[in-house]
């Protein structure tokens, strides 16, 4: 029964059959041009390497690799010839530092390991106020940052000191025999001894002047409290004490006038006897804060603006003509009303960039009488003024400025209009940039000087008035740097250097104190006095307010993100592969749009194939014409319609590495110092592709991830109705998962047994923990394109879930209410779309360290196993990389190492330059290609603390035990420590009734705990 | 022929042998010459006025910290001191030289000033005849030992060679003796043979008998049971040679200095944690910077006549030290730094690999652990070399033995309480305490 029936395999070999055949004869579809070299008798008779010789070669020289590797390597060990006292090799030094950058503040804890500075923590001792963000937490990266300038340069060529100062002082003395103007152009300095030496020389010099500017303006909150107090500083709200907090467009736990508000602010989030804090959030872009209210409406700046004034009206019973949007009318009332009902108890805070906006917020936190808002100790952290920093630039054009001596600004890159700072430049005579690094300005400077970093160099602080902070070097300069104050004490003609300047002159802020107290301390605490409020026009400016004008098309709010900041650190590779908290995207700025404008803008978001995120390309074009090409757009749950969001900090080129120069420098758009610009937003052609680590936005309605409740329900029910133990069936028994195991349980009752826990209601994800993780515990950076292929290696993620309905709690009762298969299909289909106005939860995820650990049981090597202390151990060494423990891990915590990421070419970031492996924790081990890694719950911080204990021979003191993340967590959040001792502070909050462990119904019984999230809706 | 050579190089391992011995009794005459020298001097050069014998003893204990008999050290060389000063100035310094000098006496002032102004320590406590004692023996002229040994005086090294040289002439003589032997018996079974031959004696030839390889080829059960043996034989040495690979146990690499911790930790019973200090408080025992080397050879540029070995002559170790001066810029002559310093690059001898977390506060302040259970006799090491194999093996097996100290810290008392009822013991293994888990050293 032969077929004939004739078989063909493609359609080219069914129409084109000649072809196909020809293919199948020839193996190779062009001809192998073997002959080129082989038929070249000639050549190959000349080459004196037979066949034999080239694998006696091969043969000899394997054999010599493999002889070679079985020989140890000779280390050398080279002592210090001249010991330091302080100094013990394998022991941490820490040192007490503040830093202030113009745009980020923190008092800090500085671990150094022989010498060089490896890790910032938080300065915790009693006045230090400000932790570090994550940033900060990376700045010391940047102190090893190899695109750093390393010498100094004069019109392009290598120059030294000596050079530059003679220069200097030259052109100062020839400017004031023209008659020419000498500026100073800096950041806020908040450092008094800088600014007395720099009113020193005004003094001196008449035709001086200082011009402060902020890449990132609160031009307008600082002309508004000027007006009613009488100083150019800003509030520093506790927001511990409010009760109701009311922010329109502020995002207060992001960089809303410099931030630092979150430790506060979450210890009013903590429902203490059935009380705690409730916040309405208005705003345009999806923030930290909107993220974290109880009540959030999405409105344009626009909207805020009449709302602000509405409540204002209702708060001091004005009657000021408000055009409010009445869908918002109602909330936006109630809010108020709630808000005036708090009283002193009550806070309003605000980001609109408008003077008359923020006059408001004083006259309601006046009227109100809030005890969050207070004049005592305001914050010194903001001074610029946009006014001055648009006259320096016409006169630059005009030509009457003579030398110009920039220090820690940016403005050719951070200006809107750049190209009339570029080319007022031209016109001075002598320009001087001090900089870290030879970025846009410093590069077309006359003088680019290199200064050094603040890990390097002394300085002082005043942060907030009446406290005095202090600078301290925890390294000699790694570079030939100078501080700006060397440069302004050579040209104020003083000798001496400035540390010693700097005592003397600190003697008048630290009465009471010594100078050697305050430099351990970091910080002095004085007695600052309330200032004397006037008061203002405040209905005038209410009517003012209430007139402005909505802009046309589409508004434009910038923002800073979480990672990047102002961009200063825009060549650190932790903040640049940080995923952002709320978009969960790295290496990237990109438009934010609402789901509805997107839809009519036809823009859209879609996870292709490779798992990757993928965008449209947007082009934005300002009202003046600016146009920025190629944005990619991310469709951003809660953007507020009508309004589209724009991180700045990105899109710099100069002194950057190649793979950092991502995004897209949105100061382009930021036309007069404004956030808000209005813009028209059009589709452009091509797909972005993102490097997002979370493709999934909704929880699905998996209440058991993260468990979430209201306080009403709270303090009314019973915990079994808000925080459930899940069921499991047990001999066809309905029975509580906890109860059945597997496994026989060890006993864990003696030792230590660590425990972490996580306040969801204290998590603002500000992210400080990953940064914190990522130094302490030498996580690789991966790179973009890595990251895209989901093989980021943060060992600590903070998950983001969005709601599907407007709230968790409508999604919970959405799911339950499923019947049938086709309804359960569409329903789910349905609810992996995050709502127009989600609620937002974070969920930091890191290692469960479960005592009944599904990873250890399918290692067939028995590279990761448990201890007693409740820790699940990883031995790279042992592991061979099956991966079989990452497949079977539920919190998919587990990182695998698919290149080797240090010393290797094709990952250039911090730990392929000698420089950037300076800030490797010698503690940790570098881990290689083809092992797993994970969380160790900083087993190496862990051993050091007990370690201490026993050389001291005593026992360990509660909160003496701290991982890189709970001691990160200002907020906070985090509680880390032993569960054995029951007197300590995590043992109550294991046992607390919020509790509960993540994925609980699989038995898996981790040793972190998360506390159910409760929203005072 | 081939074989008649292979017993002549067995032979001449021999006599090498036998030449080695010799050589070994010869430098060993050699430096008992030395001392024994010296010792016979030393009498000789006794001189009124005081005892030298005791003015020594004197002179080591308040004297030798700052001075030396014939070298500058913080102060000036003082032998024939007495003939530079007369006694009743020198009883006045010794008492109180400042006083002396700020008398104005230009001899104190110039010798002030001559020594960077450091100023004695005064020793009112030694009296006058204390001080004729001390004069005395510093009076005492250099002895030379070396030249007093007379034909010995060759130093040690030069010895070593010297005999080598002759080694090989003895055997030279040897080996040709041994080839005229073997010609000789030649030539002798020659003669036999052909006086055989001559006489008509038929020598009888041997039987024809299978050879033993084949007989062995056809027993196939001895075949089989060779090649087991001989495959579990290299397998065993296969698998031996594998376990060492990154073993370095009894690695002796040569260092930039020859430190002799036998000098150091063995003679002069200095305690390791002296310079390993930092061995109490961190993880690392850490090599001793040069200024800790400084606290010491400051005063101590050359060591005593009694440290020199057959090995290592005394010449050798001042040399050593001479290293540790260049290394640090110090300046002999003038006792003072230069600044020039050069960091010594020694060669890292225990190389735990990077994935191990090891701490030495936690062996040796909290455990109490000898240095020695660790790094063996190290005293007696002139070479300091690797003494245990440092593998995990190794570290186990340890974990698994030694009882945790216990007593007196506040750490273990509920820990103790806890686990000794648990396990029902009074003592407690390391293993116990949980110190065989994984994450305990990896991480």
């Amino acid at each position: 029964m032969s077929s004939n029936k004739k078989y063909w395999k493609s359609v080219e070999e069914l129409e084109n059959g000649s072809i196909v055949e020809a293919l199948r004869n020839n193996e190779f579809v062009e001809e192998i041009p073997a002959d080129e070299f082989l038929g070249n008798a000639d050549a190959m008779s000349s080459s004196s390497t037979s066949r034999r010789d080239f694998l006696k070669y091969v043969g000899f020289s394997t054999a010599a690799a493999t002889l070679a590797a079985c020989e140890g390597p000779v280390n050398k060990s080279i002592p210090y010839v001249l010991q330091p006292e302080q100094i013990i090799p394998g022991v941490a030094d820490y040192y007490a530092t503040s830093v202030f950058d113009g745009f980020d503040f923190a008092n800090l804890l500085v671990k150094t390991r022989e010498g060089r500075p490896i890790k910032i923590d938080n300065n915790t001792i009693s006045g230090a106020k400000f932790a570090a963000n994550a940033r900060i937490h990376a700045s010391i990266l940047s102190l090893y940052d190899n695109m750093r300038l390393k010498e100094s340069k004069v019109e392009g060529k290598n120059s030294d000191w000596s050079v530059v100062n003679s220069k200097i002082k030259s052109s100062i003395a020839d400017a004031k025999a023209k008659g020419g103007q000498v500026v100073f152009l800096t950041n806020t300095l908040a450092s008094p001894s800088t600014e007395k030496l720099i009113a020193d020389f005004i003094g001196a010099n008449p035709n001086a002047k200082h011009v402060i500017y902020d890449a990132v303006s609160s031009s307008e909150a600082l002309d508004a409290f000027e007006a009613v107090y009488g100083e150019r500083a800003l509030v520093d709200y506790d927001f511990a004490k409010a009760s109701l907090i009311v922010s329109v467009g502020a995002d207060f736990l992001g960089d809303w006038q410099g931030g630092g508000y979150d430790a506060g602010y979450a210890q009013g989030r903590i429902p203490k006897n059935g009380k705690m804090s409730r916040h309405f959030q208005l705003e345009a872009n999806m923030t930290l804060s909107g993220a974290a209210a109880d009540k959030r409406l999405p409105m344009s700046v626009a909207n805020q603006k009449q709302a602000l004034v509405h409540i204002y009206n209702v708060v001091t019973g004005s009657a000021v003509a408000v055009n409010l949007a009445p869908e918002f009318k109602a909330e936006v009332t109630k809010a108020a009303q709630q808000l005036k009902a708090a009283g002193s108890k009550g806070l309003l805070v605000s980001g609109i960039q408008d003077k008359n906006a923020q006059l408001l917020v004083l006259a309601i936190n006046q009227v109100l009488a809030s005890e969050a808002f207070t004049t005592v100790g305001v914050r010194e952290i903001r001074k610029g003024s946009d006014a001055k920093v648009t006259q320096l630039i016409n006169d630059m054009k005009a030509g009457s400025v003579h030398t110009l001596i920039m220090s820690g600004v940016n403005p050719a890159y951070t200006l809107a209009d750049s190209s009339s700072f570029v080319e007022g430049l031209k016109k001075v005579k002598t320009s001087v940039a001090l900089s870290l690094k030879e970025d846009e300005t410093a590069s077309i400077a006359t003088i680019a000087a290199p200064v050094p970093h603040y890990l390097e160099a002394w300085g002082d602080l005043v942060l907030t008035k009446g406290t005095y902070s202090l600078t301290q070097p925890t390294i000699r300069p790694l570079f030939k740097t100078k501080q700006f104050q060397d440069v302004l004490m050579s040209i104020n003609g003083l000798t001496g250097t400035y540390y010693d300047y700097l005592k003397a002159f600190s003697s008048s802020f630290i009465a009471g104190s010594t100078w050697n107290k305050v430099l351990h301390d970091g910080v002095f605490v004085g007695a600052p006095a309330a200032l004397s409020g006037g008061a203002a026009d405040y209905t005038a400016a209410a009517t003012a307010l209430a007139k402005s004008k909505a802009a046309n098309g589409l508004e434009l709010v910038l923002y800073t993100k979480t990672g990047m900041g102002d961009g200063q650190q825009a060549n650190n590779p932790w903040l640049q592969e940080f995923p952002d908290p709320i978009t969960r995207v790295s290496w990237d700025n990109y438009v934010t749009v609402a789901n509805a404008d997107a839809k009519t803008l036809g823009l859209s978001n879609e996870i292709v194939a490779n798992g990757g995120l993928n965008g449209s390309y947007a082009t934005i074009t300002t009202a003046d014409g600016v146009k920025l090409e190629n944005v990619p757009v991310i469709v951003q749950p809660g953007q507020a319609v009508g309004t589209v969001g724009l991180a700045l900090g990105y899109g710099r080129k100069a002194a950057l590495k190649e793979e950092m120069q991502v995004g897209l420098n949105a100061y382009a758009l930021y036309k007069g110092f404004n956030d808000v610009q209005s813009v028209e937003l059009v589709k452009a052609d091509g797909e972005h592709e993102f490097a997002c680590v979370q493709g999934q936005k909704t929880l699905m309605g998996r209440g058991d991830i993260i468990k979430e409740t209201s306080l009403e329900i709270f303090n009314t029910k019973d915990s079994a109705i808000w925080n459930e133990t899940p069921k499991v069936s047990l001999n066809h028994k309905e029975v509580e998962a906890t109860t059945v195991d597997l496994w026989e349980s060890f006993d864990r009752s003696v030792g230590h047994h660590f425990n972490l826990s996580i306040d969801l209601n204290a998590c603002t994800g500000c992210g400080a923990c990953v940064i914190a993780c990522h130094a302490e515990n030498n996580v690789p950076v991966v790179g973009k394109s890595e990251v895209r292929r989901s093989r980021d290696m943060h060992w600590l993620r903070i998950d983001r879930y969005y709601s599907s309905e407007e709230t968790f709690e409508g999604d919970n009762e959405r799911k339950e209410g499923i019947a049938g298969l086709s309804s359960s299909l569409s329903t789910f289909n349905e609810m992996e779309k995050a709502s127009d106005n989600p609620q937002v939860a974070f969920q930091p995820v890191m290692c469960q360290h479960c005592n009944h650990a599904p990873c250890e049981t399918v290692c067939p090597v028995a590279a990761t196993s448990h201890g007693r202390q409740g820790q699940n151990h990883m031995a790279y060494n042992r592991c061979v990389g099956t991966r079989y423990c990452a497949n079977n891990c539920p919190y998919k915590v587990r990182r695998f190492n698919w290149f080797l990421y240090n010393k290797n070419s094709e990952f250039d970031y911090h730990m392929n330059d000698d420089l950037g492996r300076m800030v490797l924790n010698p503690d940790v081990n570098v881990r290689s290609r083809g092992v797993m890694e994970k969380c160790s719950m900083c087993i190496q911080m862990t051993q050091a603390t007990i370690l201490n204990a026993k050389r001291e021979g005593r026992e360990v003191v509660d909160g003496e035990f701290q991982t890189a993340c709970s001691a990160a967590c200002s907020s906070g959040a985090m509680i880390f420590g032993d569960v054995n001792d029951k007197a300590s502070k995590v043992a109550k909050l294991a046992a607390d009734e919020r509790s509960y462990h993540l994925l609980e119904h699989v038995g898996t019984k981790p040793n972190v705990v998360y506390h159910v999230k409760v929203r005072n809706t | 022929m081939k074989k008649v050579g292979n017993h002549n190089s067995n032979s001449r391992k021999m006599f090498l042998g036998l030449a080695m011995m010799l050589t070994f009794s010869f430098s060993s005459f050699a430096q008992d010459a030395a001392p024994a020298a010296a010792t016979e001097a030393a009498p000789a050069a006794a001189t009124a006025g005081g005892d030298p014998v005791k003015g020594k003893a004197l002179f080591n204990s308040n004297c030798a910290a700052c001075h030396k008999l014939d070298a500058k050290s913080t102060g000036p060389a003082l032998r024939g001191v007495a003939e530079k000063h007369d006694m009743a100035w020198i009883y006045k310094w010794v008492h109180n030289s400042s006083e002396v000098i700020k008398s104005g006496d230009a001899a104190a002032v110039k010798l002030f000033e001559e020594n960077n102004k450091s100023v004695m320590t005064p020793f009112p406590q030694l009296s006058e005849a204390d001080i004729d004692n001390i004069i005395a023996y510093t009076s005492e002229p250099k002895a030379e030992p070396a030249a007093a040994a007379g034909g010995a005086a060759t130093p040690p090294g030069a010895n070593v060679e010297g005999t080598g040289s002759n080694n090989n002439v003895i055997l030279g003589v040897l080996a040709l003796v041994l080839v005229v032997l073997v010609v000789m018996l030649f030539m002798v079974n020659n003669v036999l043979r052909k006086v055989a031959k001559a006489n008509g004696i038929e020598v009888a030839p041997k039987a024809e008998c299978t050879p033993i390889w084949k007989a062995f080829v056809k027993n196939q059960f001895l075949v089989l049971v060779s090649s087991i043996f001989l495959l579990l034989a290299s397998g065993y040495f296969v698998y031996g040679f594998l376990m060492q690979v990154g073993v370095d146990q009894d690695y002796q690499p040569i260092q930039p200095i020859h430190y002799s911790h036998k000098i150091h930790a063995g003679d002069n019973e200095i305690n390791c944690k002296y310079c390993h200090s930092a061995a109490r408080v961190s993880k690392n025992a850490g090599i001793p910077s040069l200024n800790v080397c400084m606290n010491c050879h400051k005063n101590i540029s050359e060591v005593a006549e009694t440290t020199a070995t057959a090995e290592y002559s005394k010449a050798f170790y001042d040399a050593q030290i001479q290293k540790l001066y260049d290394a640090v810029g110090w300046d002999k002559t003038t006792q003072s730094y230069t600044g020039k310093q050069q960091p010594v690059k020694w060669v890292r001898i225990h190389n735990l690999p990077d994935f191990v977390y090891f701490n030495h506060s936690q062996h040796v302040t909290v455990a109490g652990i000898e240095c020695q259970t660790c790094h063996g006799p190290v005293e007696t090491y002139e070479i300091q070399k690797q003494f245990a194999p440092l593998t995990m093996g190794w570290c186990v097996n340890c974990h698994r033995k030694t009882e945790v100290k216990m007593e007196g810290n506040g750490y273990y008392t509920k820990i103790h309480e806890e686990l000794s009822k648990k396990y029902g013991v009074d003592k407690l293994t390391e293993a116990q305490m949980g110190g065989l888990e994984c994450g305990k050293c990896h991480y």
